[in-house]
């Protein structure tokens, strides 16, 4: 029952990060990517509908946390308060940046916004890319179960590390990177005329950026974790993952070339999804692997809820997912196509 | 304040105070534009929708920072109560994330249709989309005062080897019969709130002369929901909700009313200090054996004093309990005073030409956020010093490695950016009001808000 739940969550934090991931990757390259104002609007224009949405799925995977493995959600958040509420303050800053900005006229009240949003965009990105790292690194967890970790301490991989170490700085960088790159294949989509096309060109910039960190993070990660393997030596089954990576990274650079925007965000998102998954393989059972005593660890089983409630879970669990998946449907066919920005009305 | 608890403690009383001041605006404007939308669907008067367009920008400048401001609540549970959250997720957690799945999860997605899409929706539609964020923001009131009202009257749960709760009963937890009242009378305050706004406003227009046309629909809407959600929140939504304490929690309800000694025939408090040193009341004045009627339905009910039980399971605030309780009883009384009035002259046909009415309608829409804050600290001082009653004292559920210094810091940035939003949400609620709602006939561009 808890792998199941496992899973769930796993999931939900993967449709979290695929769908906020193209409005955060949009959001950080929209100061480089839309020189007019004009430009701008359509950015906001196409997130706007869909961004809060797409943030429900974080709390919704937070809900689920909270309730499938208490302790693990206990552990984590207090154990990673600092740069937790600092997501919440940039969350908000975001929000803010995205509703506001055109409710006034007004270049220097837009200006504003548009840093806000951008800075805010691409600050969450590192910030999630470094959370991922921490999780895969490990924490120095004490017996009962909790840390508390500074900002930084040395930089170094060792058993008292700090949120940033050079390991969780570059997992942040490749958030940053991958983001980016999926955020400008959905403005590549969503919008027509030049900056279309400006985001493609950089789409297909950020694609090598992408293709070379995949590599030098995964060769990282196996000097930083290398019991990372353990579960793909025991299951050959797991090798599916970082093929689905090497092939929907492929993809994505064919049908970046052949201008096929739809096709290459699929593929962005299927490349995101399948490192999300790979990594949640490798970790399995652990959750919150321990830098002091590997006896400390926090895994599936022993921080899960009880039986009973895990039960009664999967019932609400699947009826909420089938009416959520329902209402996104019809959200995105509805706004489906090209966003279109006039000087004086509105799109749409 | 030196100390992680206190720090903590205050942080999230500061968070959730702040945040509140929002969804009860939001959660009661979602009924009231649901009837300004089926009032233009069954008139075909197109002012009504242009009353609903005016009151969705609204909605959205105030939704937005309910939602930005409602992350952090979801979030504190783990970052500053981590030994609460390990102890007591395995019940709560169920009633906060179906809130995300099955609240969350609708209201986002309709509240973009119905600020963005109400050209592509058709009439019916569009009153579809208002239904839907109505539905949405009420369930999420639901699951939130569900997992308070296990947290004020725990059931559905058994406690387990490690200490911990587990979910016994779904159902028990989901229909506490605490959250049934405090649901009710929460609901009902979030209307009050919504609908003195909105009469506020109307008279605003009304007494500048202008958008008149608009301004008689508010005041209209306004009036007659307040008058009758004002009454339904003393009877019997907070009747029901002072009888569940007094039956639950009867130290609580000693402490709100400051009755240091058990008494037949207990009086009811109006005015007086509660004066902790020497366990009285300064200059009291009190009607006679009210208490005890409108707790029992018996003049010479016995009522508990606080001498009853052991100090240590006092409320470790009680003047600030006790004012928080007889300013929301007090306010509550005004507001039925002044909406019977206003819906008598608005029965009349007066109320339009009633000037000093529509002064006193304008001037007093900041008293249901007043009273609904302190509705909520009634409710919550009222429950230290148990965190979940009769389970987990305050002190024990806070998180084992967070310091004060740490919780300070964020405390301080929380204040900073709250202080920035509030500036920012009174600059642009001000800027619509002004603007009016005939100035723009449909809802503003990009980012007119989801």
């Amino acid at each position: 029952m808890e792998t199941l739940w496992f899973i769930l969550v796993a999931l939900m934090l993967a449709a979290y990060v695929i769908l906020d991931g193209f409005d955060l990757g949009a959001g950080a390259i929209h100061l480089f990517v839309a020189r007019s104002n004009l430009e701008r609007r359509a950015i906001l224009r196409a997130v706007g509908p869909v961004w809060d949405g797409n943030e429900v799925w974080l709390l919704a995977a937070g809900g689920t946390l909270y309730f499938a493995f208490p302790l693990l959600y206990a552990s984590s958040f207090s154990g990673f308060y600092l740069p937790l509420i600092m997501v919440l303050w940039l969350l908000m800053m975001r929000g803010i940046g995205i509703e506001f900005r055109n409710h006034v006229e007004g270049a220097l009240w837009a200006q504003f916004y548009d840093v806000m949003f951008s800075v805010s965009s691409l600050l969450l990105a590192v910030f999630f890319g470094a959370a991922l790292g921490n999780v895969i690194r490990g924490v120095p967890l004490n017996a009962e179960g909790y840390f508390f970790e500074p900002l930084w301490t040395n930089f170094r991989v060792d058993r008292n590390p700090g949120i940033l170490d050079w390991y969780t700085v570059l997992t942040g960088v490749v958030a940053l990177v991958v983001l980016a790159a999926h955020g400008a294949c959905y403005i590549a989509l969503k919008t027509e005329g030049e900056l279309s096309v400006r985001a493609r060109g950089l789409a297909r910039r950020l694609w090598w950026g992408v293709a070379g960190l995949t590599v030098v993070s995964l060769i990282a990660t196996l000097a930083v974790r290398p019991a990372m393997l353990d579960n793909y030596r025991n299951y050959a089954a797991g090798a599916v993952f970082p093929l689905a990576v090497f092939a929907s990274l492929a993809l994505m650079a064919y049908y970046l070339s052949r201008e096929r925007d739809k096709a290459a965000f699929v593929s962005s998102s299927v490349y995101i999804g399948c490192m999300l998954a790979g990594a949640a393989f490798g970790l399995y059972p652990y959750v919150l692997p321990a830098t002091t005593e590997p006896a400390y660890s926090l895994t599936v089983h022993n921080t899960k809820a009880a039986a009973h409630g895990l039960s009664v879970g999967i019932v609400w669990w699947i009826l909420g997912m089938v009416l959520a998946l329902g209402y996104f449907t019809f959200l995105y066919r509805l706004f489906r196509g090209k966003v279109k920005v006039s000087a004086e009305g509105h799109g749409y | 304040m030196d100390d992680a608890l206190a720090v903590d403690r205050f942080q999230f009383a500061f968070t959730v105070t702040f945040h509140y001041l929002f969804p009860q605006l939001t959660m009661g404007l979602a009924l009231l534009l649901v009837v300004l939308k089926t009032l233009a669907l069954k008139t075909n008067d197109e002012s009504y929708n242009h009353a609903a367009r005016f009151w969705a920008r609204i909605f959205g400048i105030t939704f937005a920072i309910g939602v930005v401001t409602g992350i952090p609540m979801e979030f504190q549970f783990g970052t500053n109560w981590a030994k609460f959250s390990h102890f007591a997720g395995g019940v709560i957690g169920q009633t906060l994330a179906m809130e995300g799945m099955f609240a969350f999860f609708l209201e986002s997605a309709f509240l973009g249709l119905f600020l963005y899409g109400e050209k592509l929706l058709g009439r019916v539609g569009h009153w579809v989309a208002a239904f839907m964020v109505f539905l949405g923001s009420w369930l999420s009131g639901y699951f939130i005062i569900a997992t308070d009202a296990w947290m004020q009257h725990p059931v559905g749960y058994t406690v387990a080897a490690d200490g911990t709760v587990h979910l016994e009963s779904f159902w028990k937890l989901l229909l506490n019969p605490w959250a049934g009242w405090q649901y009710a009378h929460n609901m009902s305050g979030s209307v009050i709130t919504a609908s003195f706004v909105m009469m506020a406003v109307g008279a605003f227009y009304l007494l500048g002369r202008k958008h008149a046309g608009q301004g008689r629909i508010y005041v209209r809407v306004g009036v007659i929901a307040a008058c009758v959600f004002s009454i339904l929140q003393l009877f019997p939504t907070g009747d029901q909700q002072g009888k569940m304490v007094a039956l639950h929690q009867p130290v609580t309800l000693a402490a709100m009313e400051a009755l240091f000694e058990t008494r037949d025939g207990a009086p009811m408090v109006i005015i007086g200090q509660p004066n902790m040193a020497e366990l009285k009341l300064d200059n009291p004045i009190m009607v006679p054996k009210a208490l005890s009627f409108l707790t029992y339905q018996r003049w010479d009910a016995r009522v508990h004093g606080l001498n009853e039980f052991p100090r240590d399971l006092w409320p470790d605030n009680i003047p600030l309990l006790y004012f928080s309780y007889h300013i929301m009883v007090g306010l509550g009384t005004l507001f039925i005073a002044i909406t019977v009035v206003a819906a008598v002259l608005l029965w009349r046909g007066k109320l339009f030409e009633s000037r000093w009415m529509l002064w006193v309608l304008m001037l007093s829409f900041p008293f249901p956020y007043i009273a609904n804050t302190a509705g909520w600290m009634t409710a919550e001082i009222g429950r230290q010093p148990w965190l979940v009653y009769g389970l987990m004292r305050t002190e024990e559920g806070i998180s084992p490695t967070v310091s004060a210094g740490n919780a300070i810091f964020t405390l301080l940035g929380f204040m900073g950016m709250y202080m920035l939003l509030g500036m920012l949400f009174l600059f642009l609620i001000w800027r619509q009001i002004q603007q009016g709602p005939a100035v723009i006939e449909e809802p503003r561009k990009a980012g007119a808000v989801a």
